[in-house]
Parts: C-alpha cells; structure tokens; sequence
C-alpha cells in the first residue's frame, strides 16, 4: 500500500467501487441527514497540495503545460531543455493516452522525464503526479515540466500541484480559441503563442487572440514565440529563469 | 469526458460517508453546482447513470442546486451576474473581472439510512 495516498500502488482497483459493504453490527434504518459540504475534488486538491509542499521542499519549480494536441508543447520543451541544459536543471513528466513517443525525445535530450499513460483518461491528475514523483525523484533546484495530455477542456479542472499553469496556442487554430475554452485560459497564469512563423501563412490574428485571452482572464501573462525560427524563445528562457530566482530568493 | 471522474469522486466521498454514519443505504444526494466550475451537465447525466452503477448511489434520488455566477468589477466595484467568462461590467464595460460565485462542485448533503 501507498504509505502517502493509501493507495494500492500500481494496482487500479483500489477505489472498490463494486464491493458490498457488509455491516457486522446493527444500525437503524432511520433516515438521517448528513451535511456533507465538501468539494467533489477534494481528493485531488488534498495531494495536489502535497506536491505542492514536496515542490516547495526541494525547490523545485513545478510547470504544468496544456494545451490542444499539436500546438508545440513537446518541440518547445525539447527546444528549451537543450538551450538552457547549462543553466538549469530540468525533469519531465510526460503524460499522453499512449505511446512513449514523447518520453523518447525529451530522453534524446538527456533529460529525465517520465511517461504516465493515461489510457483512456482525458486529463492527469495529482494521484498519478504523486506516483510519478516517487519514481523519478526530481533533483532539488531544477524545473519539472509537466506536459499534460493535449486537451484544453478536462485537465483544466485538475490542480496537480503546479506552481504555474502554462497554455500553449499556436497560431494554426482559431483566434478565438480562449472563448471557447475558457476554463483553461482562466487557470492558466502564462499563455504562450507557438509558431508564429506561421502567422503570414494562416488567418490568425495576434492581436484578436490576446484581446480574447484578455476577456477571460485579465491577469494573464502573453508571449509569443516559435521553436522553428526562434523568435520570441528568449523572453520564455528569461521568464523561465525569473521564476526559478524568484524561487531561490524566497 | 472529465465528467466521469467527477462522478467517481462523488461516489467515493458518499460511499465513504454513509459507512462513517454506519448507514447501509443512501436516499438522497444533494450537490451544489456552479454554472462556471467546468461541468457540463448532460455529460454529467450520462457519466452519472454508468458510474454509480452497482454502487451506494444506485438508488439514490439526485437533487442539482444550480448556482448561478456572480462575479465584481475590479474597475467600478458593480456586483452582478455573468453567463461567461468573457463577460464584461455591465455599468462600465471593463473586463478586469473577479468571480465570486459559480465555480462551486460540491456535494452539499445524503439522506441516508
């Protein structure tokens, strides 16, 4: 059993959804009220905060990055590990449905990172971040991105313990993306634009997007950028170093 | 399809809670349910018939309490309701907006027995 989270580690039947409760002793069948109050996620934002208090033990900045599939999460990360390897320290928790497709190129960047596969699960949350965790170990001092399944609708609702929530757009999907998932852009503290080399090729207006963005969450931080020319990468690197500093001073 | 993980939360909380009041059977759920916390409700409705199948909720009588949201300009101090996020002050037009209700997802109370 999981000493942390109770949890039968490794073993997915360990919620006994399907047991009878047998009941030894007598109870009366009266009805009673039971004033319950409490939030449905409760569970996840219990270990979520664990993590976050393990985070903040070892100094470890926590990312999770959201986005569509395809909008660049993974070529921004392999981008950033090999440009900053001499700078910081990082780690990786990969998390799609299937396949350690992903896993396989952050591990060609000499990074170490973990593959949580999700099967048919949407979203991750902190119960599987938790375990990642005990596995991989993270280094004291580094970043730890965690790239979640490419999906802006469920993983929005999942605090997984992460110091930042980053999402990331490219500008082949619609301007008006932040409108119609609004749940994502309003938790989301950082919202990077990818591949704007692309932007004379595609009807994408940067400034419709930011002004959407805007609507839905005023206190949003914007940047914009592309892994394929470069442009823009070092405003992420030096926003990226800032919060690791902010994070040593403390 | 988030919405079925929900589901399963709610089953486990109430299952936990009826074996805390030693109660073999639940009647009654009550949930409170913001119109903004990320729900949508006829999924919630299909997740809900497959999820608490064969559990403590099977015949439990669900009641929904709708909470609608109500947010606060941060420019003028208004108080009103909102549909969206994107929503603007309805006295002065601004969108630096805080939400003070409506992201609520709660189970409120059981009647049990």
């Amino acid at each position: 059993m999981c000493a942390t989270c109770g949890c039968d580690s490794g073993n997915n039947e360990h919620h006994h959804h399907n047991e009878n409760h047998d009941h030894n002793h007598d109870h009366s069948h009266e009805k009673k009220l039971i004033d319950v109050e409490k939030d449905v996620l409760y569970q996840n934002n219990l270990l979520a905060e664990k993590n976050r208090g393990y985070f903040e033990a070892k100094n470890i900045l926590a990312l999770n990055l959201v986005s569509s599939p395809g909008s660049g999460k993974t070529s921004l990360l392999e981008k950033t590990l090999v440009d900053l390897k001499n700078e910081l320290l990082f780690a990786v928790i990969e998390g799609d449905q299937q396949t350690t497709n992903d896993a396989d190129r952050i591990h060609a960047t000499g990074t170490k990172v973990t593959q949580i596969n999700t099967g048919k699960g949407c979203h991750l949350d902190s119960h599987m971040i938790l375990h990642a965790l005990q596995g991989m170990k993270p280094s004291e001092n580094s970043v730890l991105f965690i790239e979640n399944v490419g999906n802006l609708v469920c993983p929005a609702m999942f605090d997984l313990g992460e110091k930042e929530r980053v999402v990331i757009i490219s500008v082949t999907e619609g301007d008006d993306k932040p409108l119609k998932y609004p749940d994502m852009f309003y938790s989301s503290t950082l919202c990077i634009i990818n591949k704007i080399d692309l932007l004379p090729y595609v009807p994408f207006s940067l400034d419709k997007v930011k002004e959407n963005a805007k609507k839905i969450n005023p206190h949003l931080e914007i940047m914009e950028l592309s892994c394929t020319s470069g442009q823009g990468l070092q405003t992420w690197y030096n926003w990226l170093k800032s919060k690791v500093f902010i994070e040593e001073t403390v | 399809m988030h919405e079925l993980s929900i589901v399963m939360s709610i089953v486990n909380i109430a299952e936990q809670q009826a074996l805390d009041a030693n109660a073999s059977t639940i009647d009654e759920i009550e949930l409170d349910i913001g119109t903004l916390c990320g729900i949508e409700m006829d999924a919630l409705e299909f997740a809900w018939k497959q999820g608490i199948k064969k559990t403590i909720l099977e015949h439990a009588t669900k009641k929904i309490n709708r909470i609608e949201a109500k947010a606060k300009c941060l420019d003028c101090n208004a108080e009103f309701n909102i549909q969206h996020y994107y929503d603007a002050c309805p006295v002065c037009g601004e969108h630096f907006i805080t939400i003070l209700k409506g992201k609520e997802l709660r189970i409120k109370s059981l009647i049990v027995s």
